[in-house]
């Protein structure tokens, strides 16, 4: 893939923010006729998550009911409770946050290191082994996942949390990703700092990662959800209920309360929680993040 | 003094940096590519030693009925999920590349169900689908239709789990062609309202070319991602109600971590891997010539 296409794809104007974060309050009329289509539109995508929410409150009869009670006689925080009484829930919960944690700050570390290296150091072999980087940024999980999972085995890791961690502790997106964003930074800092006896290390450290925030940050956000919702490997890896991740535990719960759907919405609710907040606080790098996932082609 | 030199060359800093990544791109990516090649010519359930039987796996791939019927249910669910989720998109990012009031609201409504997980959007609308209490029946019910059993219903399934992930993806793909709608020039636009065009040609003639570049990566990202369909199916219908849902992925699943049959699993990995390749190719090539149409 060559630089043009990938610029072509996700244009230049992806790194900019949204014009809504430009100027708020500017130039809008109070009424348009595209509320007409924006209007049902948001509905049709926010039902599920508010019928997530009220049904998480509701008691187990008002669930049993046909036409469904849209409205809970009250507000049971109880079913919550009760979740995290029936389930080792807390325990899939730090299971997943620790395994998450651990990913994101492998990837920010390896590939800041690689991609600092791929943009800026000449060594031997370095465009032949990028090419291979690149090369597995396109193949799905799912068509190699039989031996990863021979080659974890022989590592010792199945059914730990080491499984979940050490494969994923770097990765081709975000090598690319911060790689192509340190290209972008300009150079004549690092030799100023070169020609003042800075090593490589103290250059990537003290002035390059300083000036990269926007790119770390998407890396962050993005490896967090990945990880965060990640199943099919889990699935393959994890087989003991106290090294289960979310994902894996929810479908453990449903299969044990599969008639409890206001304790199953419950549940669910909050294995999303940690990801909603992250959204609403950082939405700008999750929509960067995605954006960038262009650069995946 | 020398051996300064040496640790400071650019040869060792820069292996040095790159290593702890690359050793786990080869370890965890690169050797399971070919180990899977490899496997595919085997007969090994993952414990024993494997035995070297050919183009076996493959022959027997071409006569089973069960591998042909997922990749039916492949292709037909990659036909509607590419469409309706690629147009779902790009309607929405048209929508939402507007300054109104609300915007904000919109945007977030339309972009949040990007952060549910396969498993968590699943048991949202298993719920929302429920036979017997579900929301969408009741919906129907209202406008005469139904009641019907999504997941259930041998008929249904398949084009239950396309609605639930076109839902899923849709903010996606709507975040990738606002992006692009934002790169698409205002003084071009402008020039053409200028010269009289209407706003329905504008659009037609003006700014839809320019989307051609994200409009061919979210097909074949989306086509590819069609094919890796598993968790939903794996949650929801374990492939039934009899082998209605039936998909490459959940039979490979099968095959190798259930019946342990894991060589004939990677044969089906590995025609995924060349289709997917094909379909990487034929992005490249349409881009090449799209790059040189529009210069």
């Amino acid at each position: 893939m060559s630089e043009q296409t990938i610029e072509e794809v996700t244009g230049e104007a992806l790194l900019e923010p949204l014009p809504d974060d430009v100027d708020p309050g500017q130039g809008r009329t109070v009424f348009s006729a595209w509320h007409l289509v924006l209007l049902p539109l948001a509905l049709v995508m926010v039902i599920p998550l508010v019928w997530m929410v009220v049904t998480s409150f509701e008691t187990l009869n008002e669930t049993r009911q046909f036409p469904p009670v849209l409205v809970p006689g009250s507000i049971r925080w109880q079913n919550y409770r009760d979740v995290l009484e029936q389930a080792p829930f807390a325990r899939w919960f730090l299971n997943t946050l620790f395994v998450t944690v651990a990913v994101v700050i492998g990837n920010l570390v390896f590939c800041s290191l690689a991609g600092y290296a791929f943009a800026r150091l000449k060594f031997f072999g370095r465009d032949v082994v990028f090419l291979l980087v690149l090369a597995t940024l396109m193949i799905p999980f799912q068509v190699i996942m039989i031996p990863t999972f021979l080659i974890v085995r022989q590592l010792g890791l199945i059914d730990t949390l080491g499984a979940l961690i050490v494969p994923n502790l770097a990765g081709a997106f975000g090598i690319f990703l911060l790689r192509q964003f340190f290209r972008t930074l300009p150079i004549e800092l690092e030799e100023a700092a070169r020609i003042d006896g800075a090593s490589r290390l103290g250059i990537l450290f003290k002035i390059v990662l300083p000036l990269s925030g926007p790119a770390l940050a998407t890396l962050a956000v993005i490896t967090f959800m990945w990880t965060w919702n990640d199943f099919l490997w889990p699935l393959v890896t994890i087989y003991s209920s106290n090294n289960m991740t979310l994902q894996l535990g929810l479908t453990t719960f449903q299969g044990a309360h599969q008639s409890n759907t206001h304790l199953l919405m419950a549940a669910t609710m909050m294995s999303m929680l940690p990801l909603l907040l992250l959204f609403f606080v950082a939405q700008r790098w999750f929509i960067r993040g995605i954006a960038t996932t262009g650069l995946k082609g | 003094m020398n051996a300064r030199r040496i640790l400071q060359s650019e040869h060792v800093v820069g292996w040095a940096f790159a290593f702890p990544a690359v050793l786990l791109i080869v370890v965890f990516g690169i050797v399971p590519i070919v180990w899977s090649a490899l496997m595919s010519f085997q007969r090994t359930n993952l414990l024993s030693t494997p035995e070297w039987i050919g183009l076996d796996n493959y022959r027997a791939l071409s006569k089973d009925p069960l591998f042909k019927t997922s990749a039916i249910h492949a292709v037909i669910y990659a036909a509607l999920f590419v469409p309706l989720s690629v147009g779902g998109g790009l309607f929405a990012a048209i929508a939402l590349n507007r300054r109104v009031v609300g915007i904000r609201f919109y945007r977030i409504a339309v972009f949040v169900p990007v952060v549910a997980s396969t498993i968590a959007t699943a048991i949202m609308f298993l719920w929302l689908f429920d036979p017997y209490f579900g929301l969408a029946n009741w919906a129907l019910e209202k406008v005469g239709l139904g009641p019907f059993g999504f997941f259930t219903s041998p008929n249904g399934a398949l084009y239950s789990i396309v609605v639930m992930t076109v839902w899923g993806w849709i903010g996606f793909n709507a975040i990738i062609y606002l992006a692009a709608l934002q790169g698409v020039p205002q003084e071009l636009l402008e020039a053409a309202s200028i010269d009289g065009a209407k706003s329905w040609s504008i659009f037609r003639n003006v700014t839809l070319p320019l989307l051609g570049p994200a409009t061919l990566f979210l097909v074949v990202f989306t086509s590819i991602n069609a094919i890796q369909l598993f968790d939903e199916v794996y949650f929801l219908t374990g492939g039934g109600p009899g082998t209605a849902t039936y998909v490459p992925v959940f039979y490979l699943f099968q095959l190798a971590f259930q019946q342990g049959i894991a060589g004939y699993a990677a044969a089906i990995a590995y025609v995924l891997l060349i289709v997917i390749m094909i379909l990487t190719a034929i992005q490249l090539w349409v881009g090449k010539r799209m790059v040189y149409y529009a210069s």
